[in-house]
């Protein structure tokens, strides 16, 4: 186990990532209609995911976690890219970014 | 001690940031807060010894990500306000689920144990390398497919963000380097005698020669309308 995190803990490490979980869970629930804030809770969440791959790995000396963190970091910014890239589109084409006016794909 | 120090202020100032990207009002503040968060994260990391993946963290969501996200915020014209009706409707909600959550997760945390160090088989690295070395010799040995595939995402996303968002306008006035290093003095200048006292008004006033009146770099795009003239008429012109 690395020192820092020996002299640390798991627990507060666990206890940080589940609070930013439900912070971002939490965000997404109260910012029903600003999609770009639901898209900055999401990346709030993979924080939370990261932060708890970051702890396990350093806490069993495995860097598997760590190469799992690199990958969710791809995932989050190419999920960001092209999650901003829609919300552009879709404000050109509508001149709004209401998520509750996005309903043109509804049967 | 020091460490636990640290870890409490980082995880103190990223917890309240968190707070207020969920909570601000003008979404600039919400990203500036996102960003101040995920430097925090970074301190996490670097306190629990991954010290890559804490610059790959700042690089990454700081320099790219939340820059990004900077852009679309200023460049959409919202009105925010707008956004903001049904806050205090959805709050109560939101706050059910996630304390309902959040004891999930604790409870979940408090009975649990790690299985002994030595039952899972750890991969193979040399303890004397740093972290950034030895996840350069993880990376690219035993998970060098999903690195590529990494990249593969990576490149998928570019081309998806710039299909999505690229608009061919043909009103764009662009450079034709080609045609530029093709033109010559006449194409340019119109060399007139002039009596004296006289000037070109009374020819027109032209400024170009009149033969390139209607003649751009991107065809149809202004002077639309007017016949469309080859090199060679506009050379005898």
């Amino acid at each position: 186990m690395n020192p820092a995190i020996a002299s640390v803990g798991l627990g507060p490490y666990l206890f940080v990532s589940a609070a930013l979980l439900v912070l971002g869970v939490f965000g997404i629930f109260l910012n029903r209609k600003n999609i770009i804030v639901l898209l900055m809770s999401m990346e709030l969440i993979l924080l939370s995911a990261n932060l708890n791959l970051v702890a396990f790995s350093s806490a069993h000396g495995d860097l598997s976690g760590q190469v799992m963190v690199l990958f969710v970091l791809t995932i989050a910014a190419a999920e960001a890219a092209i999650g901003l890239a829609i919300v552009t589109v879709y404000f050109r084409n509508r001149g709004s970014i209401q998520v509750e006016d996005v309903t043109m794909m509804k049967g | 001690m020091m460490a636990q120090l640290v870890f409490y202020v980082f995880a103190t100032v990223l917890l309240l940031s968190a707070c207020m990207v969920i909570s601000a009002r003008n979404p600039v503040h919400a990203v500036l807060f996102l960003i101040l968060g995920f430097f925090n994260a970074a301190g996490l990391f670097l306190v629990a010894g991954a010290e890559f993946l804490a610059m790959l963290l700042v690089i990454v969501y700081v320099g790219a990500v939340a820059v990004l996200f900077l852009f679309v915020v200023m460049m959409l014209d919202i009105d925010f306000s707008r956004l903001r009706e049904g806050f205090q409707r959805y709050a109560p909600l939101g706050l059910c689920i996630g304390g309902v959550l959040l004891a999930e997760l604790v409870m979940a945390f408090s009975n649990w144990r790690m299985v002994p160090s030595g039952v899972v088989a750890p991969l193979p690295v040399d303890p004397g390398l740093s972290n950034t070395a030895a996840l350069g010799t993880v990376i690219y040995t035993h998970y060098v497919l999903l690195f590529q595939a990494c990249g593969l995402v990576l490149l998928v996303a570019m081309i998806g963000a710039i299909v999505l968002t690229l608009r061919d306008t043909p009103t764009g006035r662009r450079q034709n380097i080609g045609r530029q290093h093709a033109r010559t003095r006449e194409e340019t200048l119109e060399l007139v005698n002039l009596p004296l006292g006289e000037n070109v008004f009374e020819q027109g006033g032209f400024l170009r020669p009149k033969g390139s009146y209607y003649e751009v770099a991107v065809p149809g795009s202004y002077g639309a309308g007017e016949p469309e003239k080859t090199e060679t008429e506009e050379k005898g012109a």
